[in-house]
């Protein structure tokens, strides 16, 4: 393909695209993010691609391969058009059938269909599973009709029309006046306004500015930015140029993590095709714009997600922060002016411009405009990425969007905002997203994880899980962060080992205030967080660690103990063949012992004995009765 | 370069842009305490003793006295119960490092930090970078640096750069606050660091 130098050789390359797809004709999409890649996405395509020459359906259906579909607990997934009829769980096996059902009959493959949990009721188009119905994916969506390697998909779903838009029809004030009036909030945790941002890097002084993009997700169990960027790079680019051009840079970076191969992979042939196509380089489609972009590999430290470290790590520094003021966007990358915003601030960009500031703002809260992507793990029935409009609320994305806790389970708390946010209890449930209403519940919108939690975990424990991965991933420049969180850690790790004192509590509480209060950055300021939000809503388990060595949970190893009750067990010797301590004694039909020494509690003598018996007991608190043994 | 007027503890302050709230306060007589802070290295902020309390902006803010510029308008105060509070568990913190240290014992008398607050490390450095910087800042040798991360994080000398440049220098031990051992502790590994037989000798001149 030739350089597009004109809108107007854009606009006819775009129809001639259009022309040359049939929107009636099947087509048979995979989804092949990261999530159905580790499921096997790779084998179904071979299949896929195998059976449509086997069966001779070559010219009758397409092939798509394309990026999230969000439902990563269902994967691999299939999707078949223009019905949107959705298969789950498909495996190789499953493709000749799907072919010469689907394909060839027009019938539906009943047992690929998505079986709702609870009700047992069957649903077949994608559009109708209770997941996909209750989001509103605007960003997401076009994951669904693009293969994020073809650039050519973009543009048949108008991409870069923003572009366009931006470059001919406004000025850069009136980019930043829109991005302001649409009251777009920074998507990577702290939420600040998009455009006042942009505005103060475009006021300032300086020649040379910069933009980047912050790709360094690092949030335990959240993938939002990875999915957006491996499954529409181009819509991240395309807010990449329109804010370069707004605020007067010519040069961009996207700082990418290292372990996201497949993202590195898909940005990068985005970037050459749009190169080739020239919506990269000079003079971009004749406007008299230039700006390339380049790609930094990060070297996976969670800090490096705050910009002044990713600024730092960018430069080839260690990745540490600096003090703010001065602010980036003033004195960013390589002292020059610099706006940097998160992966999915960007992908919005597009959409603000394509839409308008008003349509944009329609959707949302107050405060908090647009839609946000939650990846939704943890005890959920339907794990995945989900997006919803700001305004949602956390009962609705686990309840209706999630399909709530699987196994019968109750539901315990959330934990939202990454491993610096907050937990949050049930009766908090109807707390909506959004920026400002989260913070005030104790949690925080973050970039975008959302962990769900159930009867079974130790919400102390949960705590001591996230201080000690703040303690591997601060910088350990400044003291508070450092030394708060080692000493909180040490606090927390002895409580969930039954070695609790009177009085931690308010020693976690000061040294809360302390790293909250004096640290450099938002890591450190933000640390104390799930200390503070788990003493606010779950208090009692706190105290019965301290004052009873007793974890409510039962999920504490140092705390608890496996007894079988004499009365209930029938002797199957289930429990004897599991335990791998040879911790177990007990005769065929004879009542089964646990010696307490050996025993490792791995939790496998609970796990197989039968319902029926159910004479496995974990006990808390109390002491383990002695059991007489015969002989 | 432009006059900023503040308040520093109620004190009137006229700074030039630019100024540190340190060197503002100092300007007029209000001390403020430091242990990462030296006349000769770029701000870096990484004790936070010099955490004092500013209302800017229609709010009130912690900020690291050291690093923060001045702004018009602004109103500090250097000592309040919360500044002292954070203080004093920021000396606490590090006595669990440095339990010797003249310079931290001195501030702990003040602020009422208690020496035992917190289980002794086996680390005594405090981590204010002080050696780091200088050698990088003033001697631009980088002979010592920071390595790992988080609780991990310590310093160490490189040995290839030690064995060539800190001998006749050693200017960052009188730097340390928790006392040179530290750092001559450190030295003293690197320098008898495998002593490998040598392929050739690089030449004794004695």
């Amino acid at each position: 393909m030739p350089r597009i130098n004109t809108t107007g050789e854009l606009e006819t390359f775009r129809q001639e695209i259009l022309s040359q797809r049939d929107v009636d004709k099947p087509c048979i999409t995979l989804c092949s993010g990261s999530a159905c890649h580790a499921t096997g996405s790779n084998k179904v395509s071979t299949a896929i691609e195998q059976e449509i020459v086997a069966q001779d359906v070559t010219a009758d259906v397409s092939f798509r391969r394309t990026g999230c579909h969000g439902f990563c607990e269902q994967g691999p997934i299939v999707v078949i058009y223009p019905q949107g009829i959705c298969y789950l769980k498909v495996q190789p096996d499953d493709i000749a059938e799907i072919i010469s059902e689907t394909i060839k009959e027009n019938k539906v493959v009943e047992r690929l269909v998505y079986v709702d949990p609870n009700s047992g009721e069957k649903t077949t188009l994608e559009e109708d599973i209770p997941f996909y119905k209750n989001q509103e994916r605007l960003i997401l969506g076009s994951n669904l009709k693009i293969d994020p390697k073809n650039l050519e998909d973009y543009l048949a779903i108008g991409g870069y029309q923003a572009l366009v838009k931006s470059l001919f029809e406004m000025t850069p004030e009136q980019i930043v006046d829109e991005v302001k009036e649409a009251k777009l909030r920074g998507r990577g945790g702290a939420g600040f306004p998009s455009g006042v941002k942009w505005d103060f890097a475009r006021k300032a002084p300086g020649d040379q500015k910069y933009v980047v993009v912050n790709c360094d997700e690092g949030d335990p169990g959240a993938y939002m930015d990875r999915s957006v960027m491996e499954g529409n790079p181009f819509a991240v680019l395309e807010g990449l140029m329109i804010g370069a051009y707004a605020i007067g840079a010519n040069e961009g970076y996207v700082y990418v993590r290292q372990e996201y191969p497949l993202a590195v992979q898909n940005l990068e042939i985005a970037i050459k095709k749009a190169e080739e196509y020239g919506f990269l380089g000079e003079n971009i489609l004749g406007s008299g714009f230039n700006f390339i972009v380049k790609v930094h590999r990060g070297a996976g430290a969670f800090i490096c997600g705050e910009e002044t470290s990713l600024l730092n790590s960018l430069e080839g520094k260690p990745g540490e922060p600096n003090a703010r003021p001065p602010f980036p966007a003033i004195k960013g990358l390589w002292g020059k002016p610099t706006n940097i915003n998160n992966v999915e601030t960007w992908a919005n960009i597009p959409l603000v411009i394509n839409k308008g500031a008003k349509a944009f703002s329609s959707i949302g809260t107050d405060g908090s405009k647009g839609t946000k992507i939650f990846s939704l793990v943890g005890k959920v029935n339907n794990t995945g990425l989900v997006e919803v409009p700001m305004g949602a609320t956390l009962r609705d994305i686990i309840f209706k969007i999630g399909g709530g806790v699987p196994g019968g389970k109750q539901f315990k708390a959330v934990q939202t905002g990454g491993p610096s946010g907050g937990c949050l209890p049930e009766n908090l449930l109807d707390t909506k997203v959004d920026f400002d209403e989260l913070n005030k519940a104790g949690a925080m919108m973050g970039s975008g994880g959302m962990i769900v939690m159930d009867e079974d975990t130790c919400l102390v424990d949960i705590a001591r899980y996230f201080l000690e991965f703040l303690s591997d991933e601060s910088c350990g420049k400044c003291t508070p962060c450092r030394e708060g969180i080692r000493q909180m850690l040490k606090i927390l790790t002895n409580m969930t080992k039954g070695l609790g004192q009177k009085g931690d509590v308010d020693l976690l509480l000061e040294l809360a205030e302390t790293t909250k209060g004096s640290s450099m950055c938002a890591l450190g300021k933000t640390a104390p967080n799930p200390v503070l939000s788990t003493l606010k809503h779950f208090r009692d388990e706190y105290d019965a660690h301290i004052n009873h060595q007793r974890c409510p949970s039962l999920a504490c190893k140092e705390l608890i103990d496996f007894y079988i009750e004499p009365e209930k067990c029938k002797g199957c010797g289930a429990c004897f063949r599991k335990c791998p301590a040879d911790a177990i004694t007990g005769e065929k039909k004879q009542v089964h012992v646990i010696d307490q020494d050996k025993c490792t509690k791995c939790r496998g003598c609970a796990e197989v004995c039968p319902a029926a018996f159910d004479a496995v007991r974990i006990l808390s608190g109390e002491p383990v009765p002695t059991v007489a043994t015969e002989g | 370069m432009s006059e900023i007027n503040l308040q520093i503890d109620g004190k009137k302050v006229t700074a030039s842009e630019g100024m540190t709230l340190l060197a503002a306060a100092r300007s007029v007589g209000v001390s403020i305490p430091t242990l990462c802070d030296h006349e000769k290295l770029h701000p870096y902020g990484a004790c936070r003793v010099c955490t004092v309390e500013a209302d800017a902006h229609e709010k009130t803010s912690l900020l690291a006295a050291c690093q923060h510029p001045v702004e018009e308008g602004l109103v500090v105060r250097t000592r309040t119960e919360q500044v002292d509070k954070i203080r004093k568990v920021l000396l606490e913190q590090m006595l669990a490092h440095a339990p010797d240290s003249e310079q931290i014992n001195e501030l702990a008398n003040i602020y009422g930090a208690d020496r035992d607050r917190f289980e002794k490390e086996s680390n005594f450095c405090i981590l204010c970078g002080l050696c780091v910087r200088y050698c990088a800042e003033i001697k631009q040798k980088h002979a010592i640096g920071f390595f790992d991360r988080g609780a991990k994080r310590e310093i160490a000398f490189i040995p290839e750069i030690a064995l060539r440049e800190c001998w006749d220098c050693k200017e960052c031990f009188p730097l340390c606050p928790t006392s040179a051992l530290q750092a001559a502790y450190v030295l003293t590994e690197a320098l008898a660091a495998p002593p490998t037989e040598p392929k050739s000798c690089g030449g004794c001149k004695g």
